[in-house]
């Protein structure tokens, strides 16, 4: 049994979606983008333009994992944040439970900024994302209650 | 894991590509890559050594089509063989939504599929996970060389719960969208069931 679906409905999406505007606003980011820990992107925020946003998700919790088995071989339990800085452009992640926030950015920021800010954000990001995972979701329609094999089907044709 | 996002109207799910080093993990990976249309995939991340050994992961998103007006996308991953990459290997099992495991038809190989196959179920169920609950498929590559064993004897080997079993020569293409298709429709499935 692979684990339960997470359901994000509209609501929590665009709620989320405000924080890591602000959050963007107040680091002066390029970019902010909210991570599953399993690397499926949940939201994102700022000039993501041509950005390859799928691909950055799913290394930066690559990323993240490896640093965690790291961590764990020399008695850690995780590095709750991570940081790379390059000539012009950085990428600042913090780790929240089972949340990965993201935050790209370049001169016009600094990497304390964005920590502190990071910081200041986190523990709203945590409860909104705990009442995503914790609602009960029997009031949504889940696109696959009525699936036919004929709609699996038609996916390959 | 299934993550179904409502605003967006998008499905994403993750499968994983099991196996022995060498075994035509990345081939299938690449051969899906080379024949399907730029805008419904993404890039294909090789995260190789300097040797050409697929050293953490390779990556792609692939988007299928649309399910009652969702998108549905597949995150495809696969595993790096070697023996010493296990730490890797866990990590890359987190939230997986259904496996391939691909094995490698040569004789001289099938030590290496089985040790693979018994990491797989063990590494599962250290992420809390059970293959025999698991959508999963068997494929058997690799078929178009000459040293191989005959397709009853390596499914009699391997087999582990009446999956699917596709012969495949991934190299070429052949059975490797088979082997998606039968992945994907079982995790739809167990979708379904809610
Ligand atoms: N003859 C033959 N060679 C294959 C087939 N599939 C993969 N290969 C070759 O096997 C080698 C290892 O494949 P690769 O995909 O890198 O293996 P991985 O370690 O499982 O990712 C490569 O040289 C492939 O070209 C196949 O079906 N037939
Ligand atoms: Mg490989």
């Amino acid at each position: 049994m692979p684990d339960t679906p997470i359901l994000l409905r509209e609501q929590q999406y665009h709620e989320i979606k405000a924080v890591l505007a602000r959050l963007r606003m107040d680091s002066s980011a390029k970019v902010v983008f909210l991570v599953d820990k399993d690397g499926q992107e949940i939201a994102s925020q700022g000039e993501v333009g041509s950005l390859d946003t799928t691909s950055l998700a799913s290394l930066a919790a690559g990323n993240v994992a490896a640093t965690g088995g790291m961590a764990q071989l020399i008695g850690e339990k995780e590095f709750p944040t991570l940081s790379h800085e390059g000539e012009r452009e950085s990428i600042h992640i913090c780790v929240i439970g089972r949340l990965l926030l993201m935050i790209v950015f370049d001169e016009r920021s600094s990497l304390g900024l964005v920590k502190l800010r990071s910081r200041q954000i986190s523990n709203q990001l945590a409860t909104m994302f705990k009442a995503v995972t914790e609602a009960s979701n029997e009031d949504l329609d889940s696109p696959f209650a009525g699936i036919t094999d004929e709609d699996i089907d038609s996916l390959f044709s | 894991m299934t993550f179904i996002n409502y605003a967006s109207r998008e499905i994403n799910c993750k499968i994983v590509y099991y196996g022995p080093g060498l075994c035509g993990k990345t081939t299938n990976l690449q051969y899906i890559f080379d024949s399907t249309a730029p805008q419904s995939r993404g890039k294909l991340i090789s995260l190789a050594t300097e040797t050409d050994r697929t050293l953490f992961f390779d990556f792609m998103p692939l988007e299928l089509g649309t399910v009652r007006g969702f998108k549905t996308r597949f995150h495809l991953y696969t595993v790096p063989g070697q023996v010493f990459y296990d730490a890797s290997r866990k990590l890359i099992l987190k939230g997986v939504d259904g496996v391939v495991f691909v094995a490698d038809s040569q004789e001289e190989r099938m030590d290496a599929n089985i040790e693979s196959l018994y990491n797989l179920e063990e590494n599962l169920r250290a992420q809390g996970y059970d293959l025999m609950k698991m959508p999963y498929v068997l494929q058997l590559n690799k078929r178009d060389l000459p040293n191989i064993i005959h397709t009853e004897d390596l499914a009699a080997e391997l087999q582990r719960k009446g999956e699917p079993v596709v012969e495949a020569v991934a190299s070429s293409g052949a059975g490797v969208f088979d082997t998606l298709k039968a992945v994907a429709k079982q995790v739809l499935t167990e979708l379904r069931k809610g």
